[in-house]
């Protein structure tokens, strides 16, 4: 679609011209969406957690609360926003630029559906680790630049947290690519064709559920959200943050909730396939379902799981987290590569007949 | 040996989390106990302490003969009366003023006041913004009194029987 589009740009302007005309139509495809999901999000989040304190949530803006976020967005916007005077002014305002820049770039290798990606990379996967990892620096550089030794704390412990888990998430995904056998996302979703039992979530359980219990302690959300801890400290690393810079690293917070959801979709739950693949009858019932709806689902179920965490669980103590993340998330993953070594070696069906480490 | 296992069982099964969640779960399910409250309401009790009010007699005579025991009984100094005789010799506050900012609702002066002139009414939906008289006058509290003296004589009668 997007080639036509680029081919007919071309006849009447510089074909590099053309090619940037594309791009940023294929940004805002993804963006504006993107900006709505995480608006609506917050909303969700409010709504879960007010049902399952048996209440009933945000409920007075437009039909059913609807426009809540929207409300939102507009305070958010009118506020004041205000530098502390001793704050590094250049990296106080770039540090939550340095926050989202990275979870909006990493969507660029997501396929949607079979072919529906901006960038079908064979790195894929590797450029979505690379990517996220830069997420921590403005982190570090929000609480540097504020000088403020709270936001400085904030920034230290929020940090720390995210390296830990990226290292047992890092391997969690070497599970992945060790099973498909490939690091390009559209191959790792191909290569989990044939019904819901030919997933990988299936030989890599206990990866499934590390990767997304890390990914939950990657975006600082409860019950690993101590660096914020609403309850007990102030908001952490953005303390000295206010209106829209507040809010730029809070929309980062939960576009990285989203790619994490979308991610754990993708590698471990089947991407855009639908769970009725190979049944007789249910199949063809569900045949006419796009892809990109099937993922939808997944990632929303897997958002939803993640507000059922923070209405659930206490939060831990910082010690836990790193005790979890550092003795037993990361020996368990290494424990899995062993395991996933030997069924690839032994070419276990369905899931390691087909590419495999090779 | 069999603890140990129970425990690294319900460990590595994430058995506890698993109840936890479920827990949630079911009460996402459950009816909601919010009330949405300028549509709906919740019940109001005869002996509701709200906005005050003097009442008159069905005659129209006004019932309080200034004895002055709401003052006295007052825990926060919030009333202030003045009296004289009025022109048919009986006794008759000529201030009777009840500051609402000082007032802590507690309802002493209902219950000091012997021919049930002061009382406390349910209405309870009212606010001062800056410069609003907060500061209840005779007139006003009278003419309060006459507004809702259906519900408040209800209320009274209701509540008779505890008196």
């Amino acid at each position: 679609m997007f080639d036509a589009l680029q081919l007919m740009l071309a006849d009447f302007m510089p074909s590099a011209m053309a090619s940037v005309l594309v791009i940023l139509v294929q940004a805002v495809l993804l963006i504006l969406p993107l900006m709505i999901g995480v608006a609506y999000l917050t909303l969700a989040e409010r709504k879960v957690i007010g049902y399952m304190q048996v209440r009933l949530g945000p409920n007075r803006v437009g039909p059913r609360g609807l426009l809540q976020p929207i409300a939102d967005a507009v305070k958010l916007m009118f506020k004041e926003i205000i530098i502390p005077s001793q704050s590094n002014v250049y990296l106080f305002v770039i540090a939550p630029i340095l926050a989202i820049a990275p979870a909006i770039a990493a969507w660029a290798v997501i396929p949607f559906d079979d072919g529906m990606v901006i960038a079908d990379i064979n790195a894929g996967l590797l450029y979505v680790l690379a990517i996220s990892s830069i997420g921590v620096y403005g982190i570090i550089v929000s609480g540097w630049a504020s000088n403020s030794k709270y936001a400085f704390l904030g920034a230290l412990r929020s940090s720390a947290q995210k390296v830990s888990y990226e290292i047992a998430m890092g391997f969690a995904l070497v599970t992945v690519i060790m099973t498909a056998g490939s690091m390009n996302l559209t191959d790792i979703v191909k290569g989990q064709q044939g019904g819901m039992l030919s997933w990988y979530w299936i030989p890599l359980l206990p990866m499934f559920v590390v990767y997304f219990i890390a990914g939950v302690a990657e975006t600082n959300r409860a019950p690993f959200d101590v660096a914020e801890g609403e309850s007990e400290i102030v908001a952490g690393f953005h303390v000295e943050y206010s209106g829209m810079t507040f809010a730029v690293f809070f929309l980062a917070e939960y576009a990285m909730m989203i790619l994490i959801s979308f991610l754990t979709a993708i590698m471990f739950m089947g991407g855009w396939l639908s769970p009725f693949e190979g049944i007789p009858g249910l199949a063809t019932v569900f045949a006419w379902v796009p892809g990109i709806a099937w993922l939808l689902l997944k990632a929303s179920l897997l958002l939803f799981i993640f507000l059922w965490f923070r209405a659930t669980f206490p939060r831990y103590r910082y010690d836990q987290i790193m005790r979890l993340g550092w003795k037993i998330f990361i020996p368990l993953t290494i424990l899995w590569v062993f395991v996933v070594g030997v069924m690839a070696y032994f070419k276990v069906a369905p899931w390691f007949v087909h590419g495999g480490i090779a | 040996m069999i603890a140990f296992m129970k425990h690294q069982l319900k460990t590595w099964t994430l058995w506890e989390l698993f109840q936890g969640l479920w827990i949630t779960l079911k009460y996402f399910f459950k009816a909601k106990i919010t009330v949405l409250y300028p549509e709906e309401k919740t019940p109001m009790s005869p002996r509701f302490r709200g906005k005050h009010a003097l009442r008159r007699y069905a005659n129209g005579e006004e019932r309080c003969i200034a004895c002055k025991l709401c003052e006295a009984v007052c825990p926060a100094n919030a009333i202030t009366i003045e009296s004289e005789a009025r022109d048919d010799g009986s006794r008759r506050t000529t201030v009777y003023d009840i500051d609402l900012f000082k007032c802590i609702y507690c309802g002493f002066c209902e219950e000091a006041c012997p021919v049930d002139a002061i009382v406390e009414t349910r209405v309870f939906e009212y606010a001062f913004e800056p410069g609003d008289i907060h500061v209840m006058n005779k007139d006003m509290l009278l003419a309060h009194g006459d507004l809702h003296e259906v519900q408040i004589a209800a209320d009274r009668a209701a509540d008779a029987k505890f008196r």
